[in-house]
Order: structure tokens, then sequence, then C-alpha cells
């Protein structure tokens, strides 16, 4: 057990930033979840609307993303 | 940086090494005229999709064959989507994002072939990617517009006192845009090959018997497939939502 205590930090600070992942997951399955509660309600106009479905879906995971390029730049670029 | 893992558990593979840009011959400083892997992949992208699209529609048959209605039907899909979203006039730029579509696909998808390199999970082909974007899209507006293409940042349906906070949040999230267009595509991909390595690294370490990693790959590389395929999606939809934006840019 031993290592210097810069190590220790990126490796909880990469953890910690893994968070943000899960808050992404809530966000995309909140899209996700509506767009078929509302589907389901009126499927004739479903079909025109996957796009904007996409691209809800594309800005809710890029914070994600984001908080994931956090954990990978403290793994291996700092 | 991550130490590497415990000698003697079997084969260790590192998850980021499948990334590392190596140059074709030899193995010297990588300028920026060195061919490397990257151009390898780039090449047989632009290759395939050549293959794709000029042999598919040689034949020009009244009953498309295979190839011709996979051609037939990428283009399609396309053009609807740019019409969709930005109107007939959105059509004019539907060369550009079909370009980009099909090339962020075919590497997307030639990126799983096992052993091959994954074009775009690195940031610096995305980045290009997205800037370009940005600045054509931004050129576009201001070209047809003039100055009243800066009305995308002025909301004049919100209340007069808060248009000057709404125009520094709308001038902040234009300016990242090309930020986030980029690091959702490399991100997601770097992502998804990473953790495919992870679990090869775990088939490797377990030998024969390896049954639920494996079963695992198999789960992933399935939804990699999607993945690669909404994410070439997502990249070109997002194009023509920001064209849109400059070819229309009252709110």
């Amino acid at each position: 057990m031993e290592g210097n205590i810069a190590e220790m930090g990126q490796f909880i600070g990469a953890g910690l930033a893994c968070i943000g992942m899960g808050g992404a997951g809530i966000g995309v399955g909140h899209v996700a979840g509506n767009f078929l509660s509302g589907a389901l309600r009126n499927p004739a106009a479903a079909g025109e609307q996957t796009a904007t479905l996409f691209i809800g879906i594309a800005f809710a995971e890029a914070l994600g993303i984001f908080s994931f390029l956090v954990a990978l730049l403290l793994m291996f670029a700092v | 940086m991550a130490e590497p893992a415990q000698e003697g558990s079997g084969f260790n593979i590192h998850p980021m090494d499948q990334f590392v840009v190596k140059p074709l011959f030899g193995d010297g400083p990588i300028s920026w005229y060195t061919p490397t892997n990257a151009t390898m992949w780039m090449a047989l992208t632009v290759l395939a999709i050549t293959l794709v699209l000029v042999v598919g529609s040689r034949g020009r048959a009244l009953v498309p064959s295979r190839g011709q209605s996979m051609a037939e039907m990428l283009y399609g899909f396309t053009r609807k989507m740019v019409e969709d979203v930005a109107g007939k006039e959105g059509l004019k730029y539907f060369p550009y994002v079909l370009t980009l579509f099909t090339f962020i696909l075919f590497a997307n998808l030639l990126a799983l072939i096992p052993t091959s390199f994954s074009v775009t999970s690195h940031i610096a082909v995305t980045a290009v990617l997205a800037l370009a974007v940005f600045f054509t899209v931004t050129a576009i507006g201001f070209v047809k517009h003039g100055a009243a293409f800066l009305g995308l940042f002025w909301v004049t349906s919100a209340p007069l006192p808060l248009r000057p906070v709404l125009a520094v949040i709308e001038i902040i999230s234009y300016f990242v845009r090309p930020v986030s267009h980029s690091i959702r595509l490399a991100g997601n991909l770097m992502a998804g090959h990473a953790v495919l390595k992870v679990f090869a690294g775990f088939a490797g370490a377990l030998g024969a018997g390896a049954v639920l990693p494996i079963v695992a790959i198999t789960a992933i590389y399935g939804l990699e497939l999607l993945v690669a395929c909404i994410q070439a999606y997502v990249f070109a939809i997002l194009t023509v939502v920001y064209l849109n934006d400059a070819l229309h840019p009252s709110h």
C-alpha cells in the first residue's frame, strides 16, 4: 500500500466524475419515457417526432459524456 | 498515469491501447504527412462509401438490386431528414449533410471490425468536423441575413428586462455547440470501444472458461452497432438543426 497522494486524488476524482453519468442516465430515461407515454396516447403523431426524440436524447447525453471525459482526463491526461 | 495491470493474469489488454495513432511504415516520428493507421482507415471509409454509393447506383435499374436499394435508402433518408428539419431552402446544403452522415456512419461501422482503428473516437477528427459545421453555419447565417442574424441571440418573445440575460445564455450556448457536437461523437465511440476492450481483458484473464465475458462482449457489440448508427444520425441531424437556425434565425 504505497503511492502518492496526488494519484489517490486522481482516482477518487475520476470516480466522483462518474456520478455525472448517472444524471445523464436519468435525463435520457426521462426523455425516452415521456416520448413513449406521449406516443402511446397518440401513435399517429409519434412517427414525425422521432427526430426530436433523438435530438433531446443527444442533448441530455452530452452532459454525461462531459463527465466521462473529465474522468478520462483525470485518469490519463493529468 | 494508471499503472499497468498485475502481471501473470493471462494477457494484459490496456483499454486505451487501441486508440494509439501509429505510423503505417516503420516507427519514426509522426508529422502531418506521415501515413498512419488513422489515414488508412479514413481512406478505407471513403472507399467503402464510394463502393456503396457509386457502384450501388451504377445500374439505375427500375427495380433496384440489393446494393442499389441500400444506396437509395441512404440518400432518401438523409434528404428527408434535411427537408423535414430545415425546409426546402435547406436542401441546397443537402450534399454536405450527406457527406458528413455517410462519412461518420461508415467510419463508426468500420471501427467495429475487430482490430480496426476507430477514427471517429479521436477528438481531433470530430473537432475538425464540428468546427467545419460551426463556421459554415455561421457564415451562411451572416451571408443570408447580414446583421439580422444576431437576432438569434436577442429573444424577442421574452420580456424586455430578461432579454440581455437570455442573450448571454444564448451566446454561450452558441459557442459551446462545436464542443458538445464533437465530444458527443468522440466520447460515445471512445467509451464504447474502451468498454469492449475492458471486457476483452476479462475474457483474456479468465482464459477458456470465459463464458460470461464473451456473452457480455456480444451484447455490448450489438449495443455499439446501435450507437454507431445513432451517433452518426445525431451528428447529422444536429448539423441540420444548426443550419435551420442559420436559415431561419427568428425564434
